[in-house]
């Protein structure tokens, strides 16, 4: 039997702070950040903006290229680090407002970047397993770096959602494959409003050394090498660090740069690889093989092979489709502005 | 005195170290030395260390060392003279055997340093520096070497290309080097164009942060002989001088005293000259600091250091090859380790063993380690006996 996806969405805010809008506030060299990053702007969420609104759009997008029936979800996972509450799901604000509820199962995840492909492979399984006629998977953040850190020049915002289903798939799910150690490169604790990183050993040890074993797992576990591969997305924490694991895989930039938006749009965490997977799902053709492979500090890696299929011509246009949402109109704000839309600025109460 | 031979070095691939904790980096290099030597045991050991305690929160190094290697209960000293450890753990190591006091003797260096964030690292590096008057202004070591910097390109017109210079032939020795940490070469431009750290040092300018050990076997020459390794290489001079340790403090900051007083010593006691010498390995901890130090040393006369590296005088096939091994800038800093990384380098050029970037017909090599902003040197003149 096969399984796969049956409609997706992306949502990107509108607005954007360039990368020297950030350098001239701290001191710090734009250029050389540029070069370092491979990043020259990031998108901001607006105040009345979260993960669960805009998981909402995403998912929104998602219901209009599926044409399903939102009651007939059962199951609706949203993974992101930046659930607006600590306790209380984002989950049921999202599958309410798409009108999945009540019969239907839910929880929040949350594995750094990874909680998105983890949701997405606990959908595929439901379905595989007989237990829901189609799962929704979402991955969304509104990630913050603290100020002056090498994060607040990547940090964004976006979403990616996904419905999955066992007929009239836009997308076959070919193979999955998971690849998790305990690596602790990136964390943030209770009550800790910015997260702390382990500076280099964000690299090899932990971004490399798994997305490099899952995307090899995944292929030799699926009998595929990259040249039976028409497209792949990575993780995209920086603009760098994706077209340096292709290379290292043997992917050549063409097959990467259509779900390469950290450029422009900046590190999205859970949404990042999922995101990058819709703007592919926007061009590929039938029968193109997409490769994805998303990374979590913490660390692991979420790997699927998906194939495109006849069906997928019909539904690309049927929603707004993510680069567009990513090139269309930009608001460029400047550092006070985002200061204030991120909640930087923090007043003394009396 | 006696005479003393280095018998056997060791040192293992130098980076970032992720998997392998401070004791399992020194364990492996002091065994290397101690197979190298040819011996089954040592008598006493020396370990440069700068800061176990910032670093990996571990003091005591002597005795925990000796526990690692199997050898306890032999008497394990730690030497701390900063980014001078590793010289400063040599020469006692050294002065054990010359004095009769011991025969076979371990000399090693160790340090751990990623294991601490970028600004830990920093904090426990500018311990090195005078706490009360420089560290309290703020000021960290590259900004104490750009001030350096400043007043030797001020006062002899040393320009920022001649200071590249430096790193590109480091660079391009340190690509002929299997254990260097960074391996790539680069060029002038890039040097030129890599992040301002504090003007006019950027970060190509920069040695790095590195884990790594670097361990020696030394005994008496005459022990050695009858060991029958060949070449013998032998300790022809040691010396250790102290100067200031704030910059204020001293009269003339485009010069290192401590290195010009270890220099004049070592050279009496070796009984050679600089022409004598067929390479030296110096202390880059920054590109300005190989330039000065090339003076101190007699090398060249005060403010031609910068030209003299330009002119590929300094290069592998130059008239005085300095930091065949790549330098602290490619090779890497592992601070307490880096002065017997030199010795081990020192070593391997005078057998004839260093491969492709192997000086020729190296006879005297010179070995110079210095702590801050070289507040101590330690200098070393060994020979192909």
């Amino acid at each position: 039997m096969e399984i796969g996806i049956v409609g997706y969405g992306a949502y990107v805010p509108r607005h954007r702070i360039k990368l020297e809008e950030i350098a001239k506030i701290w001191g710090a060299d734009a250029p050389s950040y540029k070069r370092g990053l491979m990043l020259h702007e990031k998108s901001v969420p607006t105040p009345d903006q979260d993960t669960i609104t805009m998981s909402v759009e995403a998912t929104r997008h998602a219901l209009r290229r599926s044409g399903i029936d939102p009651a007939r979800i059962g199951a609706v996972y949203v993974g992101s680090e930046s659930h607006p509450y600590a306790v209380k799901p984002s989950g049921t604000v999202v599958a309410e407002a798409i009108g999945a509820t009540p019969e239907v199962h839910c929880a929040d995840l949350e594995f750094a970047c990874k909680a998105g492909s983890e949701g997405m492979f606990l959908g595929l399984s439901l379905v595989k397993a007989g237990e829901v006629d189609f799962a929704l998977a979402i991955g969304a953040d509104t990630s913050q770096g603290a100020p002056g850190d090498a994060l607040e020049y990547s940090a964004s915002a976006g979403a990616a959602a996904f419905l999955f289903g066992k007929d009239n798939l836009l997308a076959v799910c070919e193979e999955t494959y998971s690849f998790m150690t305990d690596t602790p490169d990136f964390w943030r604790r209770e009550y800790q409003f910015y997260p702390r990183h382990a500076g280099r050993f964000t690299g090899e040890p932990a971004y490399f050394k798994h997305v490099s074993s899952c995307a090899q797992g995944l292929m030799k576990k699926a009998g595929l090498t990259p040249d039976d591969l028409q497209w792949a997305v990575f993780h995209q924490p920086n603009g760098k660090f994706p077209l340096k694991v292709s290379q290292r895989l043997g992917f050549p930039k063409e097959k990467v740069e259509q779900g390469w938006l950290c450029p422009t749009l900046g590190n999205t965490y859970s949404g990042s690889s999922p995101m990058g997977l819709t703007a592919i799902l926007d061009v590929a053709k039938p029968g193109d093989r997409i490769l994805m492979v998303s990374y979590g500090s913490g660390a692991g890696s979420d790997g699927f092979i998906w194939r495109v299929t006849d069906a997928i011509a019909a539904v690309q246009n049927a929603a707004p489709k993510t680069r567009d949402q990513l090139e269309n109109q930009p608001i460029y704000i400047d550092y006070g502005t985002y200061a204030k839309f991120r909640g930087k600025i923090k007043t003394l109460k009396t | 005195m006696r005479e003393v031979a280095v018998i056997g070095v060791g040192m293992n691939s130098w980076g970032e170290l992720w998997e392998k904790s401070h004791r399992a980096i020194w364990t492996e290099a002091a065994l290397q030395a101690i197979e190298d030597a040819g011996v089954d045991h040592v008598d006493a050991m020396y370990v440069g260390c700068m800061s176990g305690g910032l670093f990996v929160g571990q003091e005591h190094l002597g005795a925990l060392l000796s526990d690692q290697l199997g050898m306890g209960p032999i008497p394990g000293t730690r030497v701390e003279s900063a980014c001078a450890s590793g010289g400063l753990s040599f020469r006692h190591a050294y002065m054990a055997v010359a004095s009769g006091m011991h025969d076979v003797v371990l000399a090693t260096g160790v340090e751990k340093m990623t294991d601490v964030d970028g600004a830990a690292a920093t904090y426990a590096l500018s311990t090195a520096a005078d706490q009360e008057y420089e560290c309290y202004n703020g000021i960290t070591f590259p900004g104490l070497y750009a001030m350096m910097a400043n007043v030797h390109m001020n006062k002899y017109g040393t320009t920022r290309e001649q200071l590249a210079a430096v790193a590109v032939k480091n660079h391009d020795n340190g690509s002929l080097n299997p254990l260097a940490q960074f391996r790539g070469k680069v060029t002038a431009e890039q040097v030129m164009n890599s992040v301002m750290v504090a003007d006019p040092l950027r970060v190509l300018d920069c040695s790095p942060i590195t884990d790594g050990a670097a361990a020696v076997v030394v005994a008496p020459l005459d022990m050695a002989r009858s060991m029958a390794r060949s070449p013998l290489v032998r300790v022809a001079a040691s010396a250790h001088a102290t100067d200031a340790i704030a910059l204020h403090d001293r009269e003339d900051l485009a010069v290192l005293s401590s290195t010009e007083k270890a220099a004049e010593g070592a050279y009496r006691q070796a009984g050679v000259g600089t022409s004598d010498l067929s390479f030296c390995e110096v202390h880059d901890c920054f590109t300005i600091a190989e330039i000065m130090v090339s003076e101190a040393l007699g090398l060249f006369d005060r403010g031609s250091g910068g030209a003299a590296a330009a002119s590929g005088a300094t290069a592998l096939d130059g008239k005085i090859p300095i930091n065949p091994s790549g330098g602290l800038k490619s090779k890497g800093h592992p601070v307490g380790a880096t002065g017997i990384a030199q010795i081990r380098e020192a070593v391997l050029q005078l057998r004839g063993e260093c491969g492709d970037r192997q000086v020729q017909n190296a006879r005297y090599g010179l070995t110079q380690n210095m702590g801050g902003t070289g507040a101590s040197s330690v200098i070393h003149i060994f020979e192909r006996a």
